[in-house]
């Protein structure tokens, strides 16, 4: 697989149809990826990675990069195909400036799902027929693939690419997802349970920012909590309030755009599970509105940004439900 | 649900009222001499459209115990349409706030037309009523901003 990646961009690049390649570049562990803008051939020979643990979701930097005019190659996973559709269905994204290249995905890996079962001091991971061989500076160990496999990658969406101008590897099918359950489980437990539940959770928020600044859907250019006005602007929150309305606001802020892909909770730093506040959003909105999954095509009006004259009464959301 | 044992609360609502039709309403009712409670405060707005969530927020945030949000009924919005977006983002906003845990009933969408003075008064009584059962608002309020 990434062999024939570094093949498509250095092709691209030396006949000239693009000038920038986006993809992933090792990091310092051999468990380390990290987003990267390649210019050359030379830059892609020596760094480009593709792996297991090439997770990242990069469509977001095609807001910036598809405005240079000499085009950019871009490696897309099918659930960051939806977002990449999502930001052109909101002319964020040129999109002819952009090179699509759809790749197969399998799931990406957990590294702290591998630490978890006590493998530490990680010298590489190799992944045969679905089971991984570790070196480890104290010895080899295997690990079976899907206990490694990310949380959202177990209750993967789709491993269709809703849009690619190629393809490397095979296109999948939409899939039955479990991704409600952990919202249907809060969903029957009481206001009051609930509510212990949040505060562990979100207590434990730093304010990073790094949910906002990963998520594809998080683009705008001045967000409302740079404003140094509010009081809020870049600084830990002091209190449950604060803590509450940065990840009410920005959940809110973000429904009907959010294409579901579990950026967010991959980059907290402290495990905060996000992306149930999204997904209680997408759930609502499947419910009172009708089936919606953003990103899925270019067409369809986002649901808050639409309406009809029998909408139910905001009431209802009061009645349904565990108190 | 909790039950406040406390006689001599007086909650704190913030009404958001639109400019067309609500806050007509609420001035009917006020010259037709009906009483509602004081507590109540009203902030006026353009349209009901123009609530943004983080308002809601706020008003928790500095002590109100209830928010209710009034605005033409549907299909008689004075932009058209403006109360029909309202309706939507409420719904989503009050369930988020249920899946948070935060008490029901705190916030209410209510459709008050400027014809409507007894409704308008019968709809605070029976709200601040619900919101003096609920008790203090505590697991929305800033601590910094409560009142010695």
């Amino acid at each position: 697989m990434q062999k024939a990646m570094i093949e498509k961009a250095k092709q691209l690049l030396e006949d000239k149809t693009v000038g920038r390649v986006i993809g992933w570049k090792q990091g310092e562990f051999a468990y380390d990826s990290t987003p990267a803008v390649f210019k050359s051939v030379e830059e892609i020979e020596e760094n480009f990675v593709f792996n297991d643990f090439t997770a990242s979701n990069v469509s977001k930097y095609l807001i910036k990069e598809s405005k240079n005019i000499f085009g950019t190659l871009v490696f897309l996973k099918p659930c960051d195909t939806y977002s990449f559709n999502q930001l052109v269905k909101e002319h964020r994204i040129i999109k002819e400036n952009v090179h699509v290249v759809g790749i197969e995905c399998n799931g990406k890996l957990d590294i702290e799902k591998i630490k978890a079962k006590g493998i530490s001091g990680i010298k590489s991971i190799k992944n045969e027929n679905g089971v991984l061989q570790i070196e480890t500076v104290y010895g080899n160990e295997t690990l079976n693939f899907e206990d490694a496999l990310a949380e959202r990658c177990l209750s993967c969406k789709s491993k269709k690419h809703v849009i690619y101008d190629e393809l490397i590897g095979e296109d999948g099918e939409l899939l039955d997802s479990n991704r409600f359950d952990m919202v249907e489980e809060l969903e029957k437990m009481t206001a009051e349970e609930r509510y212990i539940f949040w505060r562990e959770q979100l207590s434990k928020c730093i304010r990073c920012n790094a949910c906002r600044n990963v998520c594809p859907a998080c683009s705008c250019e001045k967000c409302v909590f740079d404003n140094d006005n509010s009081g809020v602007a870049n600084k830990a929150p002091v209190n449950s309030f604060e803590e509450n309305m940065f990840h009410i606001i920005r959940a809110f802020h973000v429904a009907g755009r959010c294409t579901d892909c579990g950026e967010c909770s991959r980059v907290c730093p402290q495990n905060i599970p996000l992306h149930l506040l999204n997904r209680k959003f997408i759930k609502d909105i499947n419910e009172l509105y009708g089936e919606y999954q953003a990103g899925a095509d270019t067409e369809s009006r986002a649901p808050l940004t639409d309406y009809t004259q029998e909408d139910c009464e905001p009431a209802v959301v009061h009645e349904r439900g565990a108190e | 649900m909790q039950v406040n044992d406390n006689k001599d609360f007086k909650p704190v609502i913030v009404a958001f009222c639109c400019n067309w039709c609500s806050y007509a309403g609420a001035d009917l009712s006020g010259t037709n001499r009906l009483n509602y409670p004081a507590n109540v405060k009203i902030i006026r707005v353009p349209c009901s459209c123009r609530v943004n969530p983080m308002f809601i927020l706020r008003a928790f945030q500095k002590g109100a115990d209830g928010v209710i949000i009034c605005g033409c009924h549907p299909g008689d919005c004075h932009y058209t349409s403006g109360n029909y977006y309202a309706r939507r983002r409420m719904t989503l906003l009050f369930s988020m706030l249920d899946f948070l845990g935060i008490e029901r009933n705190r916030t209410r969408v209510e459709w008050v037309s400027a014809a409507e003075g007894a409704k308008f008064a019968a709809t605070m009584n029976d709200f601040v009523e619900s919101i003096t059962k609920l008790g203090k608002n505590r697991r929305l309020e800033d601590l910094r901003c409560r009142k010695q």
